[in-house]
């Protein structure tokens, strides 16, 4: 009995101790912050207009291939990745995903405005221009055009790879996805994108780490809550895209989690039966000598 | 020369030459234990095997760490963690035994000062413990900085600046031990030497020289009871097992560490696999930087109380300034438990439950650590800088209340 005490002390205060340095520490040394909003409701949006696919189709074709190519649908890239990001400060993305990467009243919202809905209003001041103009000289209805055709062209199904690379890698490179061949760093030469953004976006190999999936959901919904003020504008993912590239980052950064969970299980049930033997035999023991 | 007989078993023929069964009993079967301990008395053997598990861990990671810093972090968080085969569980259990030694570390030493087993024919006991939790503490640092993450640089730039505040050579001792004006290159690999070494070598030394230093004093007993060890190792050699208050070390102790260490080992391996976190932290998953300085720059949960001391002192009392008023009582944190033995002027050897006084300065002190540790981690503004100042003062006055404290304990008893 007294051996119990002794350990429920030992418990206690081992207890109180992880909590003070852990989630207690954790919470004072991280504010709380709102959960993500996968439905962007601050974005002047689509506005319930649901546009027409094949008007929209014209708009695209008159108005954003001259930068943005679409493979998918025979609009080629016009400079290679090195050139553009001369040109623009950063690569454009190809637009045969964005249907599906995006929110729908985001991408509506991006297009008429996109320092506004990307919350860079503090980085494009006047002095320096975001490299996509505002399109809010276009009616609502000819915006919900464009999303409708860029809803209709987007791929049903993305492997995570293709949703981190469309949606992540013009910035930021992932190099422990490919360590060897380098195929996985930023599409933007560094120099450029550290030109475009002030500073070099990191890379993302380890962030799944250092980072957390918590807060990796709610750092990429909306840079800003957690770091005020970043150059990372907010991308507007859907909830199941941006639940794609956290998977991404963690097929990569954390390689081995399958592994790890199913042999802890085994060590485990190993360690409870060597437990057992060892008190069994303790006992065994003992009753020679009390 | 000895006069040899031919062997007629390859166990005799050890025996003849290296004297196996004599090295036997004296070492296993007749070394004897008090009879009247509990639990607390297996940490000995826990922490033998936790360190073993840290040699075995550290020498399969060394197969693969680079010790640059352009290679450094790859190497672990890539190579190790990712490419070689169970790299990642090696990683795991050597983080987490680093972290995990400590805590039983502090177990171990928080027994002896509760049953007061470090006096009276013990006090090297104690000395060559205090000699390897310093030692360890420069282990866990160096190690620490291995990775090369961003921790790992700036805790290095914290600790090894601290050394600047040595009076006359400061400045040319921190260049000395970092050997460049900054944390860099050099540094990581003699912080590298060091860990994987010079320091190993002199633990498994001072280990040595602790298991050895309990043989003459032998292991204290849960009451502090004055044992005759002769005789009652002679009762339980004739057989008296049930009245002898004594127990061989092989197999009836080690039977209990056994058990002991079984929970012990399903807790390591559970945050080895599920809850590693605490030992790896977060932000030592981004690259050294020496040109972003982390928001919140806090030492493993293992120094948080003597960290607290060192900053607990943050503004000028009497013309001396904060940073060498917070050094000097760091120093004293460092060095006082060395001194323990001395300054409890009991000369009685009792657990603190039979020393009322004592007994509420342990309690104290405990809450005190306690206070230190966590709010060594959380950011000193405000209330909080107010809260580690009292905790470090309350620190140094306990120390200097316990002779005190002891002595009217033993006056009370009559036996001063």
């Amino acid at each position: 009995m007294r051996e119990l005490k002794v350990f429920a002390v030992v418990v206690i205060v081992t207890l109180i101790t992880y909590w003070g340095v852990e989630p207690f520490a954790h919470s004072q040394m991280h504010p709380h912050v709102d959960a993500p909003d996968y439905s962007y409701s601050d974005v002047d949006g689509l506005k319930g207009i649901v546009g027409n696919a094949e008007a929209g189709a014209e708009l695209v074709a008159a108005n954003c291939t001259a930068c943005h190519s679409i493979e998918s649908q025979g609009f080629p890239k016009i400079m290679d990745n090195a050139t553009a990001a001369a040109s623009y400060g950063v690569v454009p993305p190809d637009l045969g995903s964005a249907g599906k990467l995006y929110d729908a009243n985001y991408l509506a919202a991006f297009i008429k405005d996109p320092v506004t809905a990307s919350k860079l209003a503090h980085v494009y001041t006047g002095e320096k221009a975001h490299p996509m103009p505002a399109y809010n000289w276009m009616s609502d209805e000819e915006i919900a055009n464009i999303v409708a055709y860029l809803q209709s062209i987007a791929p049903a199904e993305m492997s995570n790879k293709e949703v981190f690379t469309n949606a992540c890698s013009r910035c930021h490179g992932i190099k422990y996805a490919d360590m060897m061949g380098g195929s996985m760093a930023a599409q933007t030469p560094k120099a450029d994108i550290k030109a475009y953004m002030g500073k070099l976006p990191p890379d993302l190999s380890q962030y799944i780490k250092s980072r957390g999936e918590n807060y990796l959901h709610e750092f990429i919904n909306d840079p800003q809550k957690h770091l005020h003020g970043t150059a990372m504008p907010r991308v507007g993912l859907t909830k199941a895209s941006e639940d794609q590239v956290v998977a991404y980052m963690t097929e990569v950064g954390d390689s081995k989690k399958a592994e790890r969970n199913s042999t802890g299980l085994n060590v485990l049930a190993y360690l409870v039966i060597f437990a057992i033997f060892a008190w069994l035999w303790k006992a065994k023991i003992w009753r020679e000598v009390h | 020369m000895a006069h040899f007989t031919k062997a007629n078993s390859v166990g005799e023929w050890f025996d003849q030459r290296l004297a196996t069964t004599k090295f036997m009993k004296v070492m296993m079967t007749e070394y004897w234990i008090p009879k009247d301990v509990n639990f607390l008395w297996a940490m000995g053997v826990v922490l033998a095997v936790t360190f073993k598990i840290l040699i075995i861990s550290g020498i399969f990671l060394m197969m693969y760490y680079k010790p640059d810093v352009n290679l450094a972090f790859d190497s672990v968080n890539y190579t190790i963690m990712q490419e070689v085969a169970y790299g990642w569980l090696f990683r795991h259990m050597h983080a987490v035994a680093a972290s995990v030694v400590f805590l039983i570390i502090y177990i171990h030493m928080l027994t002896g000062i509760y049953y007061g087993s470090y006096k009276k024919g013990r006090e090297m006991i104690w000395i060559s413990g205090m000699l390897l939790f310093v030692t360890f503490s420069a282990a866990g640092f160096s190690g620490y900085m291995l990775p090369w993450g961003q921790m790992s640089y700036w805790a290095a730039m914290v600790i090894t600046n601290l050394f600047g505040g040595v009076p006359l050579i400061g400045d040319a001792l921190v260049v000395w031990i970092r050997g460049d004006f900054n944390v860099a290159d050099a540094t990581l690999t003699r912080f590298f030497m060091l860990h994987v070494f010079l320091l190993p070598i002199v633990i498994i030394g001072i280990i040595a020289l602790h298991f050895y230093s309990l043989r003459v004093p032998h292991v204290n007993n849960q009451e502090g009871a004055d044992i005759d060890f002769d005789a009652e190792a002679e009762k339980y050699l004739a057989g008296n097992k049930k009245d002898s208050k004594v127990i061989p070390f092989w197999p009836v102790f080690l039977s209990k560490d056994f058990a002991v260490l079984g929970v012990f080992l399903i807790f390591y391996f559970y945050l080895v696999f599920f809850h590693y976190g605490f030992a790896m932290d977060p932000i030592n998953f981004d690259p050294a930087d020496n040109m972003v300085t982390p928001p919140h720059i806090y030492p493993e949960w293992y120094f948080l109380w003597s960290y607290e001391v060192l900053r607990g002192f943050f503004f000028d009392i009497a013309g001396i300034k904060a940073f060498d008023l917070g050094l000097a009582a760091f120093g004293v944190a460092n060095v006082i438990f060395f001194l323990l033995p001395f300054i409890d002027r009991d000369p009685e050897v009792l657990p603190a439950h039979r020393r009322p006084r004592f007994n509420i300065w342990f309690w104290i002190l405990i809450v005190d650590l306690l206070v230190l540790t966590v709010y060594g981690k959380l950011p000193p503004t405000g209330v909080n800088a107010w809260v580690g100042f009292f905790a470090s003062v309350t620190f140094l006055v306990l120390f200097i209340a316990l002779p005190f404290v002891t002595k009217a304990d033993a006056k009370a008893r009559g036996a001063l």
